[in-house]
């Protein structure tokens, strides 16, 4: 059962995922690719948490499980049915199997053998799938769907067009569109599957932040030597630990194919896995909710900065007299569109030159100052220990 | 055996309830209230263009977007009209797109299949897009394609050279301009078999990728069927930064031709390294050894600087063409920019124009209308000659240009010059030619 | 037997690039800890030393040539750069060499960038977790390669060889083998004597100066070396200056090989951190000889005979043999033990 604390940061987190169409709207992230990213990027962030989150364990390989994730996905779309239930199901066993191969091999180092071991696996999968393996992931285009495919368990299509993926008839990219104080809301299948599972994933890594099982995984975080010297054998937690953030990640990948039929190499490039442990450090290792913030960070730097051309900044700074407004549009120009990349580089350092611990401390930080005489508790309930 | 397909519709209206949760006023629902997606509600009509903006084509990208920009200002009568003065049809005349004036947003594709995707999807989710065009590579070009399939849009793709992108992944939604790998090899044969003699060895290396494979099957069924024996292909990871490894083997192998499978990175990578192994200056079988890079683009020449000079390869166009169209459109491009435009930003603007012809005749945005407008279309004074979209796989027919690297070039765009326009008899093929077999287009997807 | 040994020259020219990066970046591992995802930024932005070091030298006088015309019927554009105006020959001579030039460039341009990181960013991470590290420098290493685009742009930008030393000499014929079977660039032999000499310089002056005997000292044991009142800190700024002057300058002499790129330094990152894991941490020796080692296994790996064999080996063979080495010797091949463990 949850403490109290944990019922609350529960509720609340459900709350606030399930409310994400509105809530992100007047950021301009209210749609529905853009709201399904952050829930799926979410789930394996909050995946990657448990491995690198509680034991420290730095692995540069997990773009290669959401890759796998993709893949088996896709495949099961293309030989059984669009129902997404078979493919996250292979999903996760493929991507379980293959974590756990991939870790009992790696686990035998720690440090940074450990992670270059593990990118060594990553990188190799996403060669082989860009080139040798073609024929199982359609190389450089990507695994697509097919008017074709066999899909021995949906009815015949004769539409001539590609039938959606869906759950028991529910089609993932049937969307509701209302407006609401002039702002466009859309409420789209696919987010509120993907915004299920991430609260279920969520409550199962609260779970095992506060099981005996993370006691011991956070044991290893802080001296694996003096465990091993009073007789504990770390290797099936940490190895549990790999496994169980692997499947987060296949999952993931699941849910990615399940919203856009398609599985593409570069999933598994190491510049992904990359991305992934930046959303955790960025949102806060180790802490439960940091994950969720730095997933949802960096997706929106990439969906959104990356828009942002002349043309809308002319349009924002409107208002200002012509050469103020040119100067404005000077001055940000750079940062945005085509400079995206560059002010989320910028945000990187700044925030863990200031936060060391991530976003998360720095909610921490709001809290002790505003929040300490209302409610003492919600320190701990947004950011336990760690 | 519909295991998993219960009442769908029933499903479908409870789960609004549950799904929206907040009981909002529900105005519509999707399918319910336009003839197709994003049909235009006010006065403009938005159009998305999906480009490279990081990643190793940004500069490629950043040119096509200059060339977007220019249309857009042309279609909503601004500048000096460019291309649509010379454009045979005349159903555009500079106040938007059937009155619609013509905004558009912008997005990174990153050359990445996923990220294309996502900032496509956003254009279409968001910004109400009515058609998407842009990319700099096959593989995006291909995955673009497919998701406006899905969704109901029309896909003009940008440069995209593989076979696959109007053949086995050809899609009723999606419309190449841009010419592909089968075609630059038609072209390229005959020059080569002139230039070369038709007893060579040709090797080849190629990226190890779906692209690659289809430009190297195309060039050697062509040079073979010139004569030429091919020695050997190579395939070569995608990664690969020193490509010395691969060339060193060329010097003893017997072969006097090199033939460069590679495009952007890759290619000038190579590229540099064969003629820094001396291989330009070898005798080999007492013929002087030469090197063929099927596709050029003038930002690869700019890349591989010196190295360029006399090799021979093809492209989609270029801007030293002297047919009014060519003319018309470098005169505006390089009046706005100060530079003249590559291919890339040609055949995008190509294609902007000519969405908006088809919907300007169509009399309407719907894809099927649009489709139907393109299918089949003959049209002219774009700068090619005389050009065919064909119905069978909305890919355009058209002369192909062979160029060499130039000897002596006098600024920094003078790269190439054009050896032959190769006319558009001589690049056609069947559309259930071998090469492009596996695939059907489907039937048009309006969305909604 | 020919086609064999061009591949070990192959292979040593790699690895010479492999190891030159990888010495920098493992100074700064074994000297201070840190976890430095900028440093193949370090390496792109010696590189464009050598673009910039061009561009100053060919800033052009503008004049108009009234007879030909550019592509809008305007007067042509002739550019003299002011180096060949005020100096004739010299300046010629100095555009040629312009990429050795550029290392008298490179060198205080680098240290001082190096000394700049530290103090101004590293310093304040020696005791934070790698994983900081890793954000923070990963950061700057995308700030750093976004700057470099927004002036230079992504397209690669061509850097020639001086003419005496382009081209490619018949270097077989001094080894026994026939005439013309073994070619090789002469720029790529240069290269690796380069790296020879800056390897044996670096590994000199560690071993016979008394600064680097320090550092060695410190390196081995940094607590106890600052309590025999040592100021060990400075003495680790200047190590990372020279770790960022000696990447810079393999960047700067690597430009006539591929031309350089704003992304040329994450491509060679990952490759990198492997070289250096797998020669182990902490150890210069160790680092060389996995950058060669990797550099040689990659390029015997893409003879057609091998992928003959083993269809797609070329795509995974560093890794793969990164993957044997760490699992036979758990520290990589020189490795001490518990560094970088934890």
């Amino acid at each position: 059962m949850l403490k109290y604390n944990d019922k609350v940061l529960m509720i609340v987190f459900a709350i606030l995922v399930l409310t994400g169409p509105v809530i992100l709207a007047p950021f301009g992230a209210g749609y529905p690719d853009l709201l399904q990213r952050f829930a799926i990027f979410g789930i394996l962030a909050v995946g990657y948490n448990i491995l690198f989150g509680l034991t420290g364990y730095l692995s540069f390989g997990h773009a290669a499980f959401l890759g796998v994730g993709s893949y088996s996905t896709v495949w099961m779309f293309k030989l059984l049915t669009m129902n997404i239930i078979p493919g996250m199901i292979l999903a996760i066993i493929m991507s379980g199997l293959f974590a756990l191969l991939i870790g009992f091999i790696t686990l035998r180092r720690s440090g940074i053998y450990f992670s270059i071991l593990t990118l060594a696996f990553a990188q190799m999968s996403y060669s082989l799938a860009y080139s040798v393996l073609t024929p199982i992931t359609n190389g450089e285009t990507g695994l697509q769907i097919r008017l074709a495919d066999a899909r021995i368990l949906d009815p015949k299509n004769e539409s001539g067009s590609l039938p959606s993926t869906n759950l028991f008839g529910f089609e993932m990219n049937d969307t509701w569109r209302t407006t609401f104080m002039g702002m466009d809301l859309q409420f789209n299948v696919g987010f509120y599957v993907c915004a299920v599972i991430l609260i279920a994933a969520f409550y199962v890594s609260i779970r095992i932040f506060r099981s005996p099982f993370g006691l011991m995984l956070r044991a290893v975080k802080t001296n694996q030597n003096r465990l091993m010297y009073t007789g504990i054998n770390t290797k099936p937690y940490t190895l549990a630990a790999f496994v169980i953030s692997g499947m987060y990640a296949g999952l993931a990948g699941a849910l990615l194919a399940s919203m856009d039929p398609l599985a593409g190499a570069e999933r598994m490039q190491w510049t992904e896995s990359g991305s992934i442990v930046l959303m955790v450090i960025l949102g806060g290792a180790g802490t439960l909710l940091g994950p969720v913030l730095g997933a949802g960070v960096i997706k929106y730097f990439e969906a959104i900065f990356s828009r942002i051309n002349d043309n809308v900044l002319h349009g924002w700074f409107d208002f200002l007299p012509g050469f103020l407004e040119t100067f404005m549009v000077w001055i940000i120009h750079p940062f945005v569109g085509k400079g995206w990349s560059l002010t989320l580089g910028a945000v990187f350092m700044i925030i863990v030159i200031f936060l060391p611990g991530g976003l998360m401390e720095g909610a921490n930080r709001i809290n002790k100052r505003f929040g300490k005489q209302k409610r003492g508790s919600a320190d701990n309930a947004k950011a336990p220990a760690e | 055996m519909s295991v998993f397909t219960p009442n769908r519709r029933g499903l479908i209206k409870s789960g609004a309830l549950l799904g929206t949760g907040l009981a909002m006023p529900t105005i519509f629902t999707a399918g319910s209230a336009a003839a197709y997606t994003n049909a235009p509600t006010g006065s403009g009509v938005t159009l998305g263009f999906n480009v490279p903006q990081s990643g190793p084509y940004a500069d490629e990208g950043a040119d096509e977007l200059r060339a977007y920009e220019l249309a857009v200002e042309h279609l909503n009568g601004g500048g000096d009209g460019g291309m649509m003065n010379t454009f045979s049809s005349k159903a555009l005349s500079g106040n938007g797109i059937l009155g619609n004036k013509v905004n558009y947003v912008t997005g990174d594709t990153q050359t990445k299949s996923d990220a294309a995707r996502a900032s496509a999807k956003s254009m279409i989710e968001k910004d109400g897009a009515v058609m998407i065009t842009g990319g700099s590579s096959s593989g995006v070009a291909i995955a673009v394609q497919g998701l406006c399939q899905e969704a109901g849009v029309i896909f003009m793709a940008g440069l995209t050279h593989s076979n696959d992108t109007t053949g086995k992944d050809k899609k009723a939604n999606g419309f190449r301009h841009f010419f592909n790998g089968y075609m630059s090899a038609a072209a390229l044969a005959p020059v080569l078999e002139e230039m070369y003699g038709p007893d060579r060895n040709a090797y080849h290396l190629t990226a190890d990728y779906t692209w690659g494979w289809t430009q190297q099957e195309s060039i050697q069924a062509a040079t073979e069927a010139k004569g030429w024996e091919t020695v050997n292909n190579v395939l070569t990871p995608l990664a690969t930064q020193d490509f010395s490894s691969y060339v060193a083997p060329v010097l003893n192998s017997g072969a006097d031709i090199l033939v460069l499978n590679h495009y952007g990175g890759n290619m000038i990578n190579s590229l540099t390294s064969a003629v820094q192994f001396g291989l330009r200056d070898k005798q080999v079988n007492g013929k002087n050894f030469e090197i063929v890079v099927p596709l050029y683009s003038r930002l690869m020449a700019k890349g591989a600087g010196e190295n360029v000079k006399g090799i021979f390869g093809s492209t989609n166009w270029h801007w030293s063409l002297t047919d009014a169209g060519s003319q018309a459109f470098v005169k505006s491009f390089g009046e706005k920019y100060g530079f003249p435009p590559s291919q890339a930003a040609h055949t995008v603007y190509c294609q902007t124009m000519l969405y908006a012809d088809a919907a300007e005749r169509a009399g309407t945005f719907n894809p099927c209308g649009i489709a139907e407008a393109l299918e089949g279309f003959d049209f002219d004074g774009l700068g090619n000659g005389p050009t065919h979209y064909r119905a069978d796989d909305h890919q355009c027919f058209k002369d192909v240009l062979v160029v060499k690297g130039k000897d002596n070039p006098t600024s920094d765009f003078d790269l190439l010059e054009v050896v032959q326009v190769t006319p558009r008899a001589q690049v056609e093929y069947a559309p259930d030619h071998p090469m492009f077999a596996g695939g059907a287009l489907g039937k048009c997807n309006p969305g909604a | 037997m020919d086609a064999i040994f061009l591949q070990v020259l192959n292979g040593l020219d790699k690895g010479s690039a492999y190891a030159l990066i990888a010495l920098g970046l493992t100074l700064i591992f074994g000297t201070l800890g840190v976890v430095n995802f900028a440093h193949g930024a370090l390496f792109m932005l010696g590189a464009f030393c050598a673009v910039i070091m061009r561009k100053i030298l060919t800033l052009s006088h503008v004049s108009l040539d009234p007879e030909k015309t550019n592509f809008l019927g305007k007067p042509l554009e002739i550019r003299t750069p002011y180096v060949e105006l005020w100096w004739g020959d010299v300046g010629t001579w100095m555009i040629d060499y312009s990429v050795l030039i550029a290392i008298l460039f490179a060198i205080p341009v680098m240290g001082v960038m190096g000394i700049v990181m530290e103090r101004g960013l590293i310093k304040h991470f020696y005791h934070r977790p790698h994983a900081d590290q890793i954000l923070m420098t990963f950061g700057l290493a995308i700030v750093l390669q976004e700057i470099i685009k927004a002036f230079f742009g992504a397209n690669p930008i061509p850097q020639s060889a001086p003419d005496s030393m382009s081209g490619a000499m018949d270097i077989g014929v001094l080894f026994g083998f026939a005439e013309y079977a073994v070619i090789y660039p002469y720029w790529r032999l240069v290269y690796f004597v380069f790296a020879a000499v800056v390897i044996g310089g670096v590994f000199a002056f560690l071993r016979f100066t008394t600064f680097g005997m320090i550092v060695r000292a410190g390196m081995a044991d940094r607590e106890t070396v600052g309590l025999l009142g040592i100021d060990i800190d400075r003495r680790f700024t200047i190590m990372f200056g020279l770790a960022a002057a000696v990447t810079g300058v393999a960047g700067v002499m690597y430009t006539p090989i591929l031309p350089p790129n704003y992304h040329m330094g994450m491509d060679f990152l990952v490759l990198c951190f492997v070289v250096v894991v797998v020669g182990g941490m902490g150890s210069l020796p160790g680092a060389i000889l996995a950058g060669f080692m990797l550099g040689m296994l990659e390029s015997f790996s893409s003879m057609n005979e091998v992928k003959a064999i083993i269809p797609g080996i070329d795509q995974i063979i560093i890794y793969l043999v990164a993957m044997i080495v760490l699992l036979v010797r758990p520290r990589g091949l020189m490795g001490k033990a518990g560094m970088m463990e934890d």
